[in-house]
Parts: structure tokens; C-alpha cells; sequence
């Protein structure tokens, strides 16, 4: 089976704190540490364990620039065959829409019969994966927590409520959203990128794809960002201050007054 | 010569003269063993090159040392007092008789055979005291037979999981043992008897032994009976021998044979971790297609001594922390199922079974090989000298190499290769503690490039966890107080990567440890103090070129000593303390004294020591990234030394290194103690005594 996986770079959310910069354009990025996003790091496990079981190739593509790259490598590192950065000043700006525009030129490029994202990105709204599987004119799962391979289809899970499962079969070739918890992603440690740190990996632009520089970008954009804010400490919120210990004691406190703790 | 019996070389059986089986069966049992100690020395060599034989022998004088310590001495048997004695005098017995044993093989052979040295006083005293030997070797024996069938101490148990029991084998040999003996002492009394009953003359027999037994018992024997008695002793004396001998490579008696090798092959050095292959520079590792152990095949040579070496007592799981807290780790079937599967591999008949089957997941399992907090205390036990350390990482390359990680460990190991802390907290936060500290202490910062005398380094968890500051500060504060003129690196700082190392990370080990290096070497340092024994152990174990590196611990000590440090009593009626000996401190760097010299230096601190203290202290849980690991455990190690200092009597738990005390309070919450039982760090009780 032939499996194109669609990867972002994204800030590390558990290694960083996030504020956001005065004039609400951004967060501040000066001392961000990034990485692939979590739920794309499952979907590429679960594509390597579909290759390692039914044969093919995975392939795992990026929208980004140049330091984008590391994500692909680590990637491939873990076990993807090829990559693919997408990179093109063209793309800077796009909202997800025309993120899902730039990924379909390059699915018509190759010969995929699946494509997995990730269920959401941590610092995206989870849309490009449904929007990519309409401009392809292909089924979409979203939230697949499991996949039993077939001939011409799959067997796909679904978690729902109170932990049960639900199964659905789906017609390849398909594009699923993958939740975390499908599978445990394997480690990818230094030597293992350094390992693959030589490996070409090709660089389409707007131009290769065949995409048009204005179906793409700030342009195109018919989602725009406007402002980022902290909200303000609404009527029976409290912020706890002091050292660990004593906002411990104080939640402890609180707790207890409310009746949470007896 | 007169023979007042027909020596056996000079017996018949069914006409055939005997010493005809007497000869063959020592030339057959010989080269029979030596076929079996070639087809055992096979694995070792398809296995992977240890340290180079120049380096082992450039050691000669330490190892010699342990050798003559461990081996002949075998200091480490008296730990389990009953058990050590027995083993002692079965050893000793061994080495005695294994003159008399060979002396007698040639007596088959020609009947007055006796070694030229044995004539005149040394073979007399020699006489006397294998005799003596030979019949302590059989009390021993059957004490050992009856430990084995009707005392059954816990940790002979094999545990279902692991197989059957090794019992019939231990029993087995000896009744070998015994048979021996019984029948050296038999074929001699019988002969004495004979001598006796024709008025030959006739060697004295030590009173009391079993010899001089069987003479008693048979003087009025008939001449028949005798003679009988005589050759049939031989005769099996010599067929155990050979059986014996044949039988030792073929399970846990072969220690007989190898340990003397293990021993003097063992670590002279302690704390460090094996190189990823011996003879593979640093340099040149990106070109190694595979790291670590996955196979039979990559285990060093010296690892498959260890299998061959292990005796199953089953010491090491009784030391060992994880296998007391019902972890699925037990260090004594690290080398039993190891043996077994060389031995399943490569048969004394038949070609080798060369295949590629991973280890993980057949003879070790994952969560045992991650439930190891390397703390030491199976090396530091093993009477012949087996390591588990070196193996254990290895086997973690090996699962890093393959990504087999556990998704607690990656986000920590992950967090350490972006922000050089195992939390992910920022850079430039790490030496933000210092601002807790009075105004009158200053620390130099060196993020800007300054330089220091003394450098202070504090590592991830003292800079970053709440709790763990305050042994920043006290240390600090101690420095301060001693005139010491010290900074820290701040930013500049990354962890010292001594559990990167040890849970199989040696790439990310080698970044950091690149990094620290050169921040070091740029603060212009000659002294590195630090209040965590792990930091201690990778600057001084795991790092190259750095200006000499002493805990906190050490260094009160010389201020004790030199009287610089003055201290108000102890006021505390009530209080116990008990100090717990850290695993990196301790038994990776030999300081138990030191922090002890210091606590008894307070007047007026009442301290005890807990029943399992310095080489034998019990670990607390582990550091590092073991913090993150969550293992399958049916308790936590801390819940049990915590009760064990509450055995003791203490009620104050007194640490020198930050992840004990993480694991310490912890522990005290979960036993229920809080109230009766406290933690604290040396450094921050020793602050909290100084006279002002």
C-alpha cells in the first residue's frame, strides 16, 4: 500500500511556554524548541505498521520551510521511506483550505491509495484533512483510533462515548485523521536521524505542483487571523500565586471549602 | 613393596587387567572435558571483543588483588554467614583434595605412585590435613544437601515463570561430593585395617576422620571384605571423579572452572558503563550498523563467561531492589536464562544454531530489562564477580536502537535533546534558584563568559524541581560560608546525562556530555563540587579531561576534619537520624564515611544506622529518568527503606542526593508516616546547624 502521511512542525507544547506577544499578532516565538505534532507521529507509526504488514512505501510530506526538514527526517528515521518539503514563499499565509489545496497537488503527483493527518495539529483547528478529502473527491474518517487492513478497503475504529467502540469500513483509496492512542510511536533517537541526515529529500514549489500562486497564500485566504489575546479573568475566577507548595495548600483549601474533598 | 591389599592396578576384573580401565578412563575423561571446555569457549568466541587482553593485563596487580581477595580468600561469602562458612570449607576441601584426587588417578595406574614431593614432612602434614579436609568437606556437604532439601532458604526458589527448580542438580553434586569422599577415606581405612590386621606398618590415621572411622569399623573385618571394599572404593571414587569433572560444564557447577577467570576478568573500575563496542572509537560509532545487545551474538565474550560463572544462589535477586518490590526483574535469570539459551545454541554435539532472534521478547522481556535502577547491589554481592550493569545497558541500546522505548521515557529523553532538562523547562530559567537565596550569598553566574575557581555544578533537578532548590541553596550556602570562591554555569548548564547514559541513550549522552565539557572547560574551573551523587558519578565516571569533581558530602568532611566548621547542638530531643547510603555515592564511588563523619560531628545528634547500610544500602527507587518510568511494581522501593529506617528507629532520614529525597518523601507519604517520619538532604541539615 502505497501511504502518503501529511506532517506539521509545530512549537513543543509540553516543553514550552506559551505567552503571546503584546501587539496580538503571534506568540512570542524567540525561545520556542519545535517538534512534529503528536498526532502526526501516530499516524506515521501506524503507516510504517501498515507497510511492515502489507508491504509498500510510506511517504511523509510537509508544509513549511526550510527547517521543516527536521520533522520530515525524523520521520523517516522512525521508518518512512520518503519525504517531501513543500516549500514556497507563496504558501506563507495560507489558511487551511489552501493548505489542503497545496497537499492535493501533491497526492495527484504520486500514486497513494491512503493518505493519514493527523487528527488536529496542536497549533492548528483541525481542518485540513477533511478539506483535502473533498478536493480529492475521496472518503474521510476522522478521529480513526484503529485499522484492520483489507484488499479494496478498511476496517476503521472510532472511540465514542463511555469508551465503546464503533467500526466503519471505508473504500480505499481514503484520507483518515488519526487520534492518538492508535498505537505507541516508536523512539527516535539521535543516531537514528543522523543516520538518515543525508538522504535527499525533494522540494516542490507552487510551480512544480502546478498550483497557482494565487489559489494559495494570504490572498487566498478566506479564513483571516485578526488578533491573539490572554481573556481576561472572568467573574469567579481565581489565579493562585505563591510557591508550588502553597498553591497546593490553597487548592487543597478550596477544595475542601467547596465540598470536592472530604 | 609389600601391599597388605591388591592395589587396584594390580586387580583383575573378568581377567582383564584393571589398571587397563584405570588408564582409559582418565585419558577418556580428560579429553572429554577438554572437548567440553572448547565447545564452550565457541560462543565466546563468536562473541563481540571486551576490553583489549593488553588493557586487562596492564590491571594485572588489581585484578591479582581481587583474585586473591574474592577467589581464594572469598571475602564476599561470609555477607550470608551459614551459607559462606559451608562454601569456605567445601572450597578449601576442593583445593586440598584436588592433590589427593590427581594422586590417586596415577595410584590406578601404578600402584605406589605418590607425587616426589609428598615424601617426608610436607606429604605427613599434607596427610593430616586432607584427611581432616575430606571428612569436613562431607559434613559440609550434607549441611549443604540439608539447606537444600529441608531448610530451602527463599532465595533458591526458582519462581514458575523461570522454570523448574535446580535442586536435583545441586543435590546431585553432592552426593558426588560425598561419594568422594566417602570413598577416598574408605579405599585408605580399608587398607590401614589390612595393614593393621598382618602387623605391617602402617601409617597413622589422624584420629577423628573418616578414614581413621573406617578403620575403627573394620578392624575385625575378614580379609575378603577388605579387599572388596578396597577395590570397589576405588573403583567409584574414580568413575564420580571423572564423572564429576565432565559434569561441572554443564550447568551451575561450572563455576568451578570459570570463576577463578571471572573473578580476576571482573570491573577494577567502578561506576562506569562499557563503550558501545570495545575497539569502536567515538568517532567512528555513526558507522556501526547496529548498537547495543539484540542478539546471543552481540554480548561481549566476558558476558558469556558470566552466564557460564553464575552459581544460582540467588544473592543478587535478595539484594536486588526491583526484585523486592515484585518488578519483573531479577538479576540471578539475567545470567540463568542467558546460559541457557548458549547452551541451547550451541550443543556439545551438532552444529551450532546461528539465527537471528531477537533477545527482547524471548529470553528478556522489555519491562524487565527498563525495571533496573542500575543501584549495584547485584555486583556488589555476586561472590564471582558477575556484572549486570554493563549487560542491562546494553540491552536498552539495543531497544533505543530499535525505538523499543516506553512512551513515559520519550518525552523526558525528548525534552532533555531540546532544552537539556528531562521537563522541558527553558534555558534560561535554570539558574533562577539562586534568587531564593540571602542576599549575603553571591553566586557567580558565568552565563557571560566570567570564569571561577570552584564550579558548582547543579544539574536538572536541583535547578529546576521546587523542592530539590533548597539543596541548591544549602549547598551554596555552605560554599559561601567556606570562602569558597564558586559560580554556576546557568544556561550553560545541561543535564549531565548520567541516566541518558544508562537508559541506553549514548548519543544524546555524548551531545550532552560534549556540551557540558566545553562550558566546563571554559569557566576556567579547577574544582567541580555538585550535591548529587549521579552528577558526581557521570562527571567522574562518564567525562574525560575535567578538573578533579567531589560531592558535597566530601568536601564538609575535610572542613570537619581541618575544624572549620562549627556547629550548634542538636537540640531535637526526640529525633533519630539514620543515614541512607545513596547507590552513586556509595557503591559506585566509595563514600560512606564522609557524610557520616559529618552528621556525628553535630553534638548532641543521636544516629543510626539501618541493618541495610553502605555496600549493602537498599535503593530508594532510582534517579534520573527512573523518575519517569512506570514500572509494574507491586510497591514502591522508597515505601520499603523507609520502613526499614523506621525498623531502625529513626525518624529522620538523612540523604545526600536529590532524587533520594524526592523518592524518600514521597515514600513517607504513601507508608503513612507523615508526622513520624522526615527526610532531609545532609546539606541542608548541616545549614541548619551551623553556629552563627
Amino acid at each position: 500500500m502505497e501511504i502518503l502521511v501529511c506532517v506539521k512542525r509545530v512549537p513543543d507544547t509540553a516543553e514550552n511556554e506559551i505567552a503571546i506577544k503584546s501587539d496580538g499578532t503571534d506568540i512570542q516565538r524567540d525561545d520556542l524548541v519545535y517538534s512534529v505534532n503528536e498526532w502526526d507521529n501516530y499516524a506515521v507509526e501506524e503507516a510504517i505498521q501498515i507497510r511492515d504488514k502489507v508491504g509498500g512505501s510510506v511517504t511523509v510530506v510537509t508544509v513549511g520551510d526550510s527547517e521543516a526538514e527536521e520533522v520530515l527526517r525524523r520521520q523517516m528515521a522512525m521508518g518512512a521511506d520518503n519525504g517531501i518539503l513543500l516549500a514556497d514563499d507563496a504558501f506563507e499565509g495560507s489558511d487551511g483550505r489552501g493548505i489542503a489545496a497545496i497537499l492535493k497537488a501533491v497526492v495527484a503527483k504520486g500514486k497513494y491509495d491512503l493518505v493519514l493527518t493527523g487528527a488536529q495539529a496542536d497549533d492548528g483547528a483541525a481542518q485540513v484533512g477533511g478539506m483535502l478529502a473533498a478536493m480529492l473527491d475521496w472518503p474521510y474518517a476522522s478521529l480513526v483510533n484503529k485499522i484492520d487492513t483489507g484488499d479494496k478497503s478498511l476496517k476503521i475504529g472510532r472511540e465514542i462515548e463511555g469508551g465503546n467502540q464503533e467500526m466503519n469500513e471505508i473504500d480505499l483509496p481514503c484520507v483518515l485523521s488519526i487520534q492518538t492512542g492508535i498505537n505507541e510511536p516508536r523512539y527516535v533517537g539521535i543516531r537514528g536521524i543522523r543516520k538518515v541526515a543525508s538522504i535527499e529529500i525533494p522540494t516542490y514549489a507552487a510551480a512544480d505542483l502546478g498550483v497557482a500562486a494565487d489559489a494559495v497564500g494570504p490572498a487566498a485566504a478566506r479564513v483571516k487571523r485578526v488578533d491573539y489575546f490572554t481573556p481576561e479573568m472572568g467573574a469567579g475566577a481565581e489565579i493562585l500565586e505563591g510557591s508550588m507548595e502553597e498553591k497546593i495548600d490553597k487548592l487543597i483549601e478550596l477544595l475542601k471549602a467547596k465540598g470536592g474533598l472530604k | 613393596m609389600d601391599f597388605a591389599l591388591i592395589p587396584p592396578a594390580h586387580s583383575t576384573f573378568l581377567f582383564i587387567p584393571a589398571f587397563i580401565f584405570y588408564t582409559l578412563l582418565p585419558v577418556a575423561g580428560i579429553t572429554f572435558f577438554i572437548y567440553q571446555i572448547v565447545m564452550r569457549l565457541k560462543p565466546m568466541v563468536l562473541a563481540q571483543p571486551d576490553k583489549p587482553v593488553s588493557e586487562i593485563l596492564k590491571e594485572s596487580p588489581a585484578r591479582l588483588m581481587q583474585v586473591l581477595k574474592i577467589w581464594l580468600l572469598q571475602v564476599r561469602q561470609p555477607r550470608y554467614m551459614l551459607a559462606g562458612v559451608i562454601h569456605i570449607l567445601l572450597f578449601f576441601g576442593f583445593l586440598i583434595l584436588a592433590v589427593r584426587s590427581t594422586e590417586l588417578m596415577f595410584v590406578g595406574i601404578k600402584a605406589d605412585f605418590s607425587f616426589p614431593f609428598m615424601d617426608g614432612t610436607f606429604g605427613a602434614v599434607y596427610s593430616v590435613i586432607r584427611s581432616y579436609a575430606a571428612t569436613w568437606v562431607l559434613v559440609v556437604a550434607l549441611m549443604a544437601m540439608y539447606r537444600r532439601l529441608v531448610t530451602k532458604p527463599a532465595r533458591y526458589a526458582v519462581p514458575a515463570k523461570y522454570g523448574k527448580p535446580h535442586t536435583a542438580e545441586a543435590v546431585f553434586v553432592l552426593g558426588m561430593i560425598c561419594t568422594l569422599v566417602l570413598m577416598e577415606s574408605l579405599f585408605e581405612g580399608s587398607l590401614v585395617a589390612a595393614q593393621n590386621q598382618q602387623g605391617m606398618q602402617a601409617h597413622t590415621l589422624a584420629p577423628l576422620t573418616l578414614a581413621w572411622f573406617f578403620e575403627l569399623i573394620l578392624s575385625s573385618a575378614s580379609q575378603s571384605t577388605l579387599q572388596f571394599l578396597h577395590s570397589a572404593a576405588y573403583f567409584l571414587h574414580d568413575v564420580t571423579f571423572f564423572t564429576f569433572l565432565c559434569f561441572l560444564p554443564l550447568g551451575k557447577h561450572f563455576h568451578v572452572v570459570t570463576s577463578l577467570f571471572n573473578v580476576f576478568l571482573m570491573r577494577v573500575r567502578r561506576g562506569n558503563i562499557k563503550p558501545v563496542r570495545y575497539g569502536v572509537s567515538n568517532d567512528q560509532l555513526d558507522n556501526l550498523e547496529s548498537f547495543g545487545v539484540k542478539n546471543l551474538e552481540d554480548f561481549t565474550w566476558r558476558h558469556i563467561l558470566h552466564f557460564y560463572s553464575c552459581v544460582d544462589c540467588g544473592r543478587c535477586s535478595d539484594n536486588c531492589p526491583a526484585n523486592a518490590v515484585g518488578r519483573p526483574l531479577s538479576p540471578r535469570f539475567i545470567s540463568i536464562k542467558g546460559r541457557q539459551l548458549v547452551f541451547g545454541r550451541h550443543p556439545f554435539f551438532g552444529p551450532s544454531k546461528v539465527e537471528k532472534a531477537p533477545l527482547i521478547g524471548t529470553t528478556y522481556e522489555e519491562d524487565e530489562i527498563w525495571s533496573c535502577t542500575t543501584c549495584g547491589a547485584c555486583e556488589q554481592e555476586c561472590p564471582v564477580g558477575i556484572e549486570y550493569i554493563d549487560k542491562i545497558v546494553d540491552l536498552r541500546r539495543g531497544m533505543v536502537d530499535e525505538g523499543m522505548v516506553p512512551q513515559s521515557l520519550q518525552k523526558p529523553l525528548s525534552a532533555i535533546e531540546k532544552r537539556g532538562n528531562p521537563w522541558g523547562k527553558m534555558e534560561k530559567k535554570r539558574g533562577e534558584w539562586i534568587k531564593q537565596l540571602d542576599s549575603e550569598v553571591s553566586v557567580k553566574l558565568l552565563e557571560g563568559g566570567d570564569t571561577t575557581d570552584v564550579l558548582f555544578f547543579v544539574d536538572s533537578i536541583t535547578s529546576f524541581d521546587d523542592r530539590m532548590q533548597s539543596i541548591g541553596c544549602a549547598t551554596a550556602t555552605l560554599l559561601h560560608r567556606a570562602g569558597v570562591d564558586f559560580g554556576i554555569l546557568g544556561k550553560g548548564e545541561k543535564d549531565s546525562g548520567h541516566e541518558v547514559r544508562r537508559f541506553g541513550e549514548e548519543m544524546l549522552f555524548q551531545s550532552l556530555r560534549e556540551h557540558n565539557t566545553e562550558m566546563i572547560q571554559e569557566s576556567g574551573a579547577t574544582r567541580i563540587v555538585t550535591a548529587d551523587p549521579h552528577t558526581l558519578n557521570a562527571l567522574k565516571n562518564d567525562y574525560e579531561d575535567l578538573p578533579p569533581v567531589e560531592h558535597i558530602s566530601q568536601f564538609l568532611a575535610k572542613q570537619v576534619r581541618k575544624g572549620l566548621l562549627h556547629f550548634k547542638p542538636s537540640v531535637n530531643g526526640d529525633k533519630v537520624y539514620t543515614y541512607h547510603d545513596p547507590c552513586y555515592l556509595g557503591r559506585h564511588n566509595g563514600v560512606y564515611d564522609d557524610p557520616r563523619e559529618v552528621l556525628d560531628a553535630i553534638p548532641g545528634m543521636r544516629r543510626v544506622d539501618m541493618k541495610r547500610c553502605k555496600d549493602r544500602s537498599f535503593c530508594c527507587g532510582g534517579g534520573g529518568l527512573m523518575l519517569f518510568y512506570e514500572p509494574e511494581e507491586e510497591q514502591r522501593m522508597g515505601v520499603l527503606r523507609v520502613k526499614m529506617a523506621e525498623e531502625a528507629g529513626a525518624n529522620v532520614i538523612v540523604t545526600a542526593c536529590p532524587f533520594c529525597l524526592v523518592n524518600m518523601e514521597d515514600a513517607i507519604k504513601v507508608a503513612g508516616l507523615e508526622g513520624k517520619m522526615e527526610a532531609i538532604d545532609l546539606s541542608e541539615l548541616v545549614v541548619a546547624h551551623l553556629a552563627d
